[in-house]
């Protein structure tokens, strides 16, 4: 990979740069949700793409805080419920 | 503690089985050490003692452990997971921090030396989101997203049914 970047920098090929991109781009278009269900694979230009794997990771991110948000809060009920139960034993 | 989840053989060791056991054993290691400070006896009637911060600072840290796992689970492979752990252990250890940047600064920079692309703006816009992503160029980034994206997905789907099983008990 390393030799071919330096060849196309050396011989001005943009050509060879722009199929890598359209490779990449095409083997992100097949991981993205909306656009693999929605429309067809050869309308998508690349732009579109790129944008949409942005908006997809921050939503992927958002998710994950969301997640940890809720286990945090779980965490901390498993750990009140136990300190109630043994509250509630010393009680008695 | 989840019996389901930690049945997965260990021939087994695909990437998201590494990240669950990893992730469920920092999840361990934070609950031990938040039950061994002491809850404040005060309120009884609300459902948890622990006052906001002390929330946001377990959040953060569920978050952090979430992603180091992650990271670890894919090991020095990949780019992005090199710069995460990097970022983890930096914060872990701030006095020996230099060394480690310059090396991970090194990678390739040649994206600035090629020709300027027609999705120039989108690919930078994407340099924010890839961690790591600053210092790659154009193929690099756009690798490393996928590899990124598909991780992510592994991170939620996991969460999202670690989340559950503890919901459900």
């Amino acid at each position: 990979m390393s030799s071919r970047r330096s060849r196309s920098r050396q011989s001005g090929g943009s050509r060879i740069s722009d199929d890598q991109i359209n490779d990449l781009v095409s083997k992100l278009q097949q991981l993205l949700p909306e656009i693999r269900n929605s429309r067809r694979s050869d309308k998508v230009s690349a732009s579109t793409v790129l944008q949409e794997t942005c908006n997809y990771i921050r939503s992927l991110h958002r998710e994950v805080d969301d997640l940890s948000e809720r286990l945090s809060e779980l965490l901390a009920t498993t750990d009140t419920a136990q300190a109630a139960v043994i509250r509630s034993l010393l009680l008695q | 503690m989840n019996p389901q989840l930690l049945s997965l053989s260990p021939n087994n060791s695909s990437l998201k089985s590494r990240f669950t056991l990893g992730f469920l054993r920092a999840l361990k290691r934070l609950n031990m050490q938040t039950s061994s400070s002491p809850s404040p006896p005060q309120t009884v009637s609300s459902s948890s003692s622990s006052s906001p911060r002390e929330m946001c600072r377990r959040y953060l840290r569920i978050r952090i452990a979430a992603d180091a796992s992650m990271a670890s689970a894919v090991g020095s492979r990949r780019a992005w997971s090199r710069t995460l752990l990097l970022k983890i252990r930096n914060r872990q250890f701030r006095s020996c921090n230099s060394s480690a940047r310059r090396i991970s600064m090194k990678k390739k920079c040649s994206g600035r030396k090629m020709k300027k692309l027609k999705c120039d703006k989108e690919i930078n816009e994407l340099r924010k989101f890839v961690p790591g992503g600053e210092a790659m160029d154009a193929c690099s980034l756009l690798d490393e997203a996928a590899h990124y994206i598909k991780c992510l997905n592994t991170q939620v789907k996991v969460m999202t049914r670690i989340a559950d099983i503890y919901s459900a008990t």
